[in-house]
This record gives structure tokens, C-alpha cells and sequence, in this order.
């Protein structure tokens, strides 16, 4: 039996962060009731037009410089005809001749190595609008809400050659869109969709296999069984006798399987022809350094700085710079406090712990900054025991904002009064006469069952070492 | 002078004057309908109700002196493919047949904004796909000079309105020929302007890159002050330019003014009146002090079939949105998604609108895109290089409009081929994106306008309107009305 390797290039899709739809005012806002973000424009109605949204294309360049690309000087729209309800205008304007980014390349590490991964085009085009089948009363109704929202196709080589190293250039590249802030890639409200197409052939052989585009990809974890899922079906294929057909299919992750949806023979036509109601874009030198100064800084960049300016190592720099709002919380949170390691160790350890736990993305994390500054700083000035502090920290983390009042009506700061410890560990001590006697008596291990019983009748309220040292000065050392 | 006599200026001036009130002469305008729309049938939709009501608003604003446009309160007409808020706009086909936009077009926002009294919505071709105004959903229009006669088309409406003085001006839209071939059939004065001149906001696309409203009018000062009042860069439109006005024309000065008269145009299948009415245009211009020099326009064969594979391309697209799904025509039962779009827009459509659509969708279509699409662009690109060159010599061409007078109803009906030769003189110039104005300058001999086409560069309308006004002050073929043609 030969030995295959995987071929695989992707299509992803970013819905881009801008205020408003690609060719009118309407706003791109996620949600709202169906069909209120929507105008005569957006919804295709007779006589309208459309007008390019310029942040849009300044979007496209940014996203070209990000990845390496060329920049087209000269860009057309095009129109891609096909008839389906969501698309109110029955074309989509989208870009086929002259793409606005071409030739580009993402670097990638895997355990395999580094490598470059490269991009064959990036292009603008309008969402369509959203189907939503009521099987009550067996109708399908339209929402046009998300009409005009404007996309990135973004369309790589066939260079990748594991799921691995799929996996890696999508988190490279949506690190990268984060960072640029064009999108905020959040595949479970669909702003980042990636359509895998996927062929196999012996090692050595030089000529591609037949490939299969699969779509309905909904998380990273999804797409790297789909592609095990789809090495295996064409290899399976082909050792018996089959032959893989060029198709589309859809990969259903509940059934870990994958469906074909349409065939080669059968592909539509979209009879492709230039946009004739937008004149073609211009894009200056002038421009593209424009956007070129304004890029932010992205990751890599970041880390680099992390290291310098706040002495964390690399490994740490790295994790906290992995994705942008992270990096976001860790600064913010660290310009209100001053207080780098601390606010590094919050995030990587109780943070990342609790998005784990609540399975709660990067890009959906509700924690203020100012909140965790906040508990950084109580703790640090020992106003807030560790143990208290993990309980702000779950109020702060479900979105919490106000640290200082919650800490009042839970009861959770540290008596900083002597006075008032004093008298409660008389109080311990004198309940707990024998142990004195046996500490006395030279009984090290019972210090520790003190300082335990003193905590708890503190309710966890002290500072651990502030006990330690009055419980000594009671015992009269 | 009698209120039908005159021309939308004037009519203005009296109003201003109050010695006619806007209600008073929109009243007049809709009894005159009364009286010729059985026979005429120029419009799809007549708004009496809320013209009435429009033309006494605007009456105070003019009163109150906020109105102070040389048009405000002269009534007129909108061709059924303009958008108009709340009024349903129908391009005159069954699938738009109750589809009543939510918003107006740019052209008519500016109309209102001036104080236009809209009376109603013209008929033409269905989708402005025609030459005749046969393929409305609505009937044929009659030609007013003769009712067993085509008014031409698409905007045969628009300009059997305004030659039997139903309204004194009126909208039409110009792909290949739609203003200035009904113009010249119907005796009045068209300009489809320079392409990006005036908004197509609101325009329902038949051929969006070479379509464009016009004005039909009475005579070229009424077309100047209409064409002023639509034109300029709207940002609904990211096709439109922003360009000076032109000037309202003065004067019949036509010293030095170089006249081209390309010789293809005058060649075989050319009407012998027509040939004759529009020379004699030519040497009237010469009698004002204009040079006539013979130009070359040797693209004019390939202009046709170009013409039609790119109109029918962008059409096939621009119309796809008519799918029974949003608004328009809905069949009462379908199967599935697949039968309603069928169902649709085989029972929607009309069957010169779904010959254009094939033919485009297959002009389109993968493996012939090259051969046709690609090739019809690179003809487009040629013949603006052709007319680059004429400027070169001449500073506007004077052609015939149409190779003949109106033709009878239903003279081309079982021959499309016949129809769309028709559209030889006047097509290259929308592939060219440039100004073409139409002047009546004749009649033949069965007493049929005859019109004379004038050609200019690229908003090149001032002096379009220049020479057209000239023309007009020494002749009173304009002057014309159906209804009291002097013989001779």
C-alpha cells in the first residue's frame, strides 16, 4: 500500500469590521431583529446602487500588507449571477479579474517546521442574507440583515499538507486580521468561515489529486477532524479501486462525516461580467503607505516589546500576545495598575483557567481590564487575600465591574486592624488551650493548625503572613 | 398665446406672471388626456388625484415666493422606469405590474425640489427592451400624428405625451436610442445626455453602462432647462461625474461652428425623406454660419450587434432580481424554489424581454464570454475611438435619428431582427457614453415628423443645445402639433 499525503488549500471567508455594509449606510451590526438593518440598497430593490464603502478597501489593503501581498493599482468589481433567495439582486458583487491582493505568503511553525504558506488572492465581495426555514408552518423567511456585510475571500495555495498545519496558518491569520482589527473572526457568529479544499496523492508524485471543497466548518476543532475525516474517505477511496470526484460537500461534525452536496458536472455558472455601476478603484502609492503607517502593531511586534518593556520572557510574551484581546486586557489592565508580572499571572493562570472552564473565546471575554487591575492592586497591597481574590475575580470575569463595592458587600477585605485580630485569636487560643500547651511544650507541627483556625475564624479575611506574625507575638515569642 | 401653444418656458413665465394658475393648468393637461388617452394611450398610471393637490402646494410655495424655478409648476410626466415613492412603477410588464417603490429616484427628487407637477407615469417597452412601445403590458401607445402608427421606443410614451401636449415635458431613458428615436418619431426634441451627466439612482437598469435619463420636450430651451435641472454628481451614483451646467442657449450665431456629416450614416437603407429633411437641416445650419465637413464613422455596421450582446448581457443580469421572491409577480401556485422562479419569470416577462435575457445570459455564459462579451467591448472601445476622431474635425455631428418615419403598428412584430436595425444611427453613441440630441425637421410625405440627430463629445451639451436652439429659431417644425398641423 502506497503511502499518501495530504494537499490541501483554503478559501476563508472574514466578514471585516466596519461600521457600515460595503456598498451602503446600513449598519453591520451581529443580531437584530430580521430585516431591520437593511435599506433599498442592501435589499436589491429596483433602480438602486451600490457605492464602494472606502473602509473597505482600506481594509483589503491592510490585510495585502499583513500577508505579503501585491496590491492590485487597478481594481474592478465583478458580478457572479446565481439565483437563491438570499441574495436579493441575484448576483453578488464580488471581484474575479483583478483581485485587489495577489501573491502572498503566511508563516507558519508546527512541529513539523516553519514554512510559508502562501496566498494566492484576496478579494472583496458582499454576504449574502440568512435562510431560516419554520418547520411549524413549513415556511422559509429571509433575512436580509446580513446583505451587503462586507467579506475578505481570502484564498491560499495548496500548500498546507496536515491539519496541523492548516490549524496553524487560520490561527496566523486570524491572529493577524485581530490585530489589524479588520475583523473580530468569531467563527460561531460566522465573521470567519473556511471552505477546505482537499486532495490526496502518493508521497513523491509530483501531479495534484482530484479535490474536494468541504464547507460547513464551523470551529477549528471541526475543521481538523474534516480533514482526517477526508484524508481517510479519498484514501480509502483510492486503495479500493475508486476514483475521488471533484465535489463540494458538506461535513456534518455530530455525524463526523462528510456529504456531497454538488458535483463538478453539475457546477453553476456564473457568468462572470464586470460590475457595470461601480467605475474601477484607483489605488495610489500615497494610499497603500497611508495604511501602511497606520497598520498597528501586530504580534510578533508586541512580544518583542512585552519582553523589553515589561521583562516578561518569551514564553509568556508569547502566550499573552497570541490573541489581540487578550493582549488588549493585559495592557489596559496594566496601565491602570503598573503592575506587569502580577497582571501577567492573572491573566494566564485564573483567566485562561475560566475560559477554559466556561469555554469562553478570547474575542468574547467580558473581563474589564479595570477590574482586574483592581484585584491585582488589592492583592498586592494586601488588602484582598488570594483566596478572596478568586472570588472577585469570578464576579469580574462574568463582566463585573465594580470590584470595590462587591468586596464591601461580601465582606472580603482584610481587618487591617490589629486590635480587632488580636482579640479574635485570644479568642482561638484560649479555645484551643491543650494545642498552646503542646506548642508550648516544643510541638513545632501544631503552629500550623493554629494559624488554620485563626483563618478560619477570620473567614479567610487575613493576610496570611499578618497572622502568622501576630499569632507568634500571642504566644508571646 | 394659447395655453397649448406653448412651450414648458413659457408656460412657466405664466404662471409666474399669474396668468395661468398651476391647478388651472394641470386641470387643462389632464382633460386633454381625457379626450386623447383612448386613442394615444401614453401613460400606464395617471396620478390626477395627487397632481391636483401637488399643483396647489406648489401654487403657494411659488406665491410665497420660495419657488422661483423658470419650470416650477408646469406639469409633466415620469417614464414608468423612474422610481417613484408610493406611486407603483411598473416598466410596463406584467411583473412589475403592483410594485410601488419606497423611494424616489434622484431625478425625481430634483424635479420636486423645483416644483414639477407630475401628472403621471408613461408607457414604453416592456423593460425598455424595444423600438415601438408594442411590448408594454399596458397596450400599445398610438403615435399621436397617427394612431395606426408606433410612437417608437422605449420611450414612446414619454414622447407621445408631450407631441399631443398631454404634458409639456417629460422624463424618458436612453439605452440605444430610446429618447431620440421616439423623439423623432413623435415630432418633439430629445437629448439622452452625456453617460454619468445625470443620476441613475432610481433608474430600473435595463443596460446599466449605457443607460441614461432624458429629457423630451417642446423645443431645446425646455431641454436645456430640464436637462440643468437632473444633471450633476449625486453620491447614490458612483457612475455619475460632476460637471459644469451646460448654458441655456442664446442667440442663432453659428459662426465657425464645425458640423460633421459622417457619410455612413446617409448610405443604403436610409428613407429618402428622411435623407432629404435632415440634409436640409444641414444647410439651414450652414445658412447660420456653421461648416458642414464630411466625416468617417466606419464602425457603424458592428454597432448593432455589439450593441445588443452588451445590453442584453448586463440585462440578462440586471433583471434577475425580478424573481417572484421579494415583490412583483407571484404565481399562485409553485412547486418549489426551482418551479416559483420559472413560473415567475416565464409568466412575468413578455417575449422580447426573455429573448434579451437569453441571449445575454448566453452571451455570458462560460466558453462564449470571449467570443462575444470580450469582443462586443473591444467594438465598444473602437467606436469611441471613431467619434474621438470626428471631434478631431467637427465640434458636433448632424445625422438622421431613425433610417424612417414611424412605422406602422406591427409592421416589425414577427421580425425582432428588422426592429433592432432600426437602432443603427443612434446606439454607437450610448457605446460611446455620449450626448445625442434629436430635432424634428420635417415631415415626409405621408406628413410623419422626420427627426435630425446632432452629436457631441463628451458633455459636449452646451453646444448641442446651442445649434438645436438655432436650428429652432428659423424653423417652426417643433412648433408643430398634431392636432393643428398647418399643411405645406
Amino acid at each position: 500500500m502506497a503511502t499518501y499525503e495530504m494537499v490541501i488549500g483554503l478559501e476563508v471567508h472574514v466578514e471585516l469590521a466596519t461600521r457600515t455594509k460595503i456598498f451602503c449606510g446600513c449598519t453591520t451590526r451581529f443580531g437584530g431583529a430580521p430585516n431591520t438593518h437593511t435599506c433599498p440598497v442592501c435589499t436589491g430593490m429596483p433602480g438602486t446602487l451600490p457605492v464602494v464603502n472606502r473602509k473597505v478597501v482600506e481594509f483589503a489593503i491592510a490585510a495585502g500588507l499583513a500577508t505579503n501581498c501585491e496590491i492590485t493599482r487597478y481594481n474592478k468589481f465583478d458580478r457572479k449571477n446565481y439565483f437563491y433567495p438570499d441574495l436579493p439582486k441575484a448576483y453578488q458583487v464580488s471581484q474575479l479579474y483583478l483581485p485587489i491582493c495577489r501573491n502572498g505568503h503566511v508563516d507558519i511553525k508546527t512541529a513539523a517546521g516553519e514554512k510559508a504558506v502562501g496566498i494566492h488572492e484576496i478579494h472583496m465581495e458582499e454576504d449574502a442574507g440568512k435562510l431560516m426555514h419554520d418547520p411549524w408552518i413549513d415556511q422559509t423567511m429571509v433575512d436580509y440583515n446580513r446583505c451587503g456585510v462586507p467579506l475578505l475571500e481570502i484564498v491560499s495555495e495548496p500548500d498546507m499538507r496536515s491539519a496541523e498545519e492548516v490549524i496553524a496558518y487560520l490561527t496566523k491569520l486570524r491572529q493577524t486580521l485581530q490585530y489589524l482589527g479588520v475583523s473580530d473572526c468569531k467563527m460561531q457568529e460566522g465573521s470567519l468561515r473556511a471552505d477546505v479544499n482537499l486532495s490526496v496523492r502518493p508521497v513523491g508524485q509530483d501531479a495534484f489529486g482530484t479535490r474536494t471543497e468541504m464547507k460547513n466548518l464551523n470551529s477549528f476543532k471541526a475543521i481538523a477532524r474534516a480533514i482526517e475525516g477526508e484524508f481517510r474517505r479519498q484514501v480509502e477511496l483510492i486503495e479500493d479501486g475508486g476514483r475521488v470526484l471533484q465535489q463540494t460537500r458538506r461535513w456534518d461534525d455530530n455525524k463526523g462525516a462528510s456529504f456531497a452536496m454538488r458535483s463538478k458536472e453539475n457546477a453553476q455558472d456564473y457568468r462572470y461580467f464586470p460590475e457595470p455601476d461601480l467605475p474601477p478603484i484607483a489605488i495610489s502609492q500615497a494610499w497603500i503607505d497611508e495604511v501602511k503607517a497606520r497598520q498597528p502593531e501586530l504580534a510578533e511586534a508586541k512580544a518583542a516589546r512585552y519582553q523589553k518593556e515589561f521583562a516578561l520572557s518569551a514564553y509568556d510574551a508569547a502566550i499573552l500576545t497570541a490573541e489581540k484581546p487578550v493582549a488588549d486586557l493585559f495592557e489596559q489592565a496594566v496601565a491602570a495598575c503598573g503592575r506587569p508580572r502580577e497582571v501577567g499571572s492573572w491573566i494566564m493562570g485564573e483567566t485562561m483557567a475560566m475560559m477554559k472552564e466556561k469555554q469562553v473565546l478570547a474575542e468574547s471575554l467580558t473581563l474589564s481590564p479595570q477590574a482586574l487591575a483592581r484585584i491585582v492592586t488589592l492583592v498586592a497591597e494586601g488588602k484582598l487575600s488570594r483566596q478572596s481574590a478568586r472570588e472577585v475575580f469570578a464576579y469580574a470575569f462574568d463582566g463585573g465591574e465594580d470590584v470595590d463595592s462587591y468586596v464591601k458587600a461580601h465582606g472580603l477585605e482584610i481587618v487591617a486592624d490589629d486590635l480587632a485580630y488580636e482579640a479574635i485569636l485570644a479568642d482561638v487560643l484560649k479555645r484551643c488551650e491543650k494545642d498552646v500547651a503542646a506548642y508550648k511544650a516544643g510541638n513545632q507541627k501544631v503552629f500550623g493548625f493554629l494559624v488554620g483556625q485563626a483563618m478560619k475564624a477570620l473567614k479567610g479575611k487575613a493576610d496570611p503572613k499578618k497572622i502568622n506574625e501576630l499569632l507568634r507575638r500571642a504566644l508571646g515569642e | 398665446m394659447e395655453l397649448f401653444e406653448m412651450t414648458a418656458l413659457e408656460l412657466g413665465a405664466a404662471i409666474k406672471r399669474r396668468e395661468i394658475g398651476v391647478e388651472e393648468a394641470a386641470r387643462a393637461c389632464l382633460d386633454r388626456m381625457s379626450a386623447q388617452e383612448g386613442t394615444v394611450n401614453a401613460f400606464v398610471t395617471v396620478t390626477e388625484k395627487e397632481a391636483l393637490k401637488r399643483a396647489r402646494e406648489v401654487q403657494a410655495r411659488i406665491d410665497s415666493g420660495e419657488m422661483t424655478h423658470p419650470l416650477a409648476g408646469v406639469p409633466m410626466a415620469i417614464k414608468d422606469l423612474i422610481s417613484t415613492k408610493g406611486v407603483r412603477t411598473t416598466c410596463s410588464s406584467r411583473m412589475l405590474e403592483n410594485y410601488v417603490p419606497v423611494f424616489d429616484a434622484t431625478v425625481v427628487r430634483k424635479l420636486d425640489a423645483i416644483g414639477a407637477v407630475c401628472l403621471g407615469k408613461t408607457n414604453m417597452d416592456e423593460f425598455a427592451m424595444g423600438s415601438s412601445t408594442e411590448s408594454s403590458w399596458f397596450g400599445v401607445t398610438r403615435n399621436p400624428w397617427d394612431p395606426s402608427r408606433v410612437p417608437g421606443g422605449s420611450s414612446g410614451g414619454s414622447a407621445a405625451a408631450v407631441a399631443a401636449r398631454e404634458v409639456f415635458y417629460a422624463l424618458g431613458s436612453d439605452t440605444g436610442g430610446s429618447i431620440r428615436q421616439p423623439a423623432s418619431f413623435c415630432g418633439v426634441t430629445g437629448i439622452k445626455p452625456t453617460y454619468g451627466a445625470v443620476s441613475r439612482y432610481g433608474l430600473l437598469a435595463y443596460a446599466s453602462s449605457l443607460d441614461q435619463i432624458g429629457p423630451l420636450t417642446v423645443d431645446a430651451l425646455d431641454a436645456a432647462a430640464v436637462t440643468r435641472t437632473i444633471m450633476g454628481r449625486d453620491e447614490m451614483d458612483s457612475t455619475s461625474v460632476d460637471v459644469p451646467l451646460p448654458d441655456m442657449p442664446q442667440g442663432d450665431d453659428l459662426t465657425g461652428l464645425r458640423v460633421g456629416i459622417p457619410e455612413d450614416y446617409f448610405g443604403e437603407g436610409l428613407d429618402a425623406d428622411v435623407r432629404a429633411r435632415v440634409l436640409d437641416a444641414a444647410k439651414a445650419l450652414e445658412a447660420m454660419g456653421a461648416v458642414l465637413v464630411p466625416v468617417k464613422m466606419p464602425m457603424l455596421e458592428y454597432a448593432i450587434p455589439a450593441y445588443y450582446v452588451l445590453a442584453c448581457a448586463e440585462a440578462s443580469s440586471n433583471l434577475s432580481r425580478y424573481d417572484g421572491v421579494k415583490y412583483g409577480f407571484r404565481p399562485e401556485k409553485f412547486e418549489d424554489l426551482h418551479d416559483l422562479y420559472t413560473t415567475a419569470r416565464s409568466e412575468g416577462f413578455g417575449a422580447e424581454v426573455k429573448r434579451r435575457i437569453m441571449l445575454g445570459a448566453f452571451a455570458l455564459s462560460s466558453g462564449y464570454y470571449d467570443a462575444y462579451y470580450n469582443k462586443a467591448l473591444r467594438v465598444k472601445a473602437l467606436i469611441k475611438r471613431a467619434f474621438d476622431a470626428c471631434f478631431e474635425q467637427a465640434d458636433l455631428l448632424l445625422t438622421p435619428a431613425a433610417p424612417t418615419t414611424a412605422f406602422a403598428l406591427g409592421a416589425h412584430s414577427d421580425d425582432p431582427i428588422q426592429m433592432y436595425l432600426g437602432d443603427i444611427y443612434t446606439v454607437s453613441v450610448n457605446m460611446a457614453g455620449l450626448p445625442g440630441m434629436v430635432v424634428p425637421c420635417g415631415f415626409d410625405a405621408a406628413g410623419l415628423p422626420v427627426g435630425a440627430q446632432l452629436i457631441g463629445p463628451a458633455f459636449g451639451e452646451s453646444q448641442l443645445f446651442k445649434a438645436a436652439h438655432a436650428y429652432q429659431m428659423h424653423t417652426d417644425f417643433h412648433r408643430q402639433r398634431p392636432d393643428a398641423r398647418k399643411e405645406g
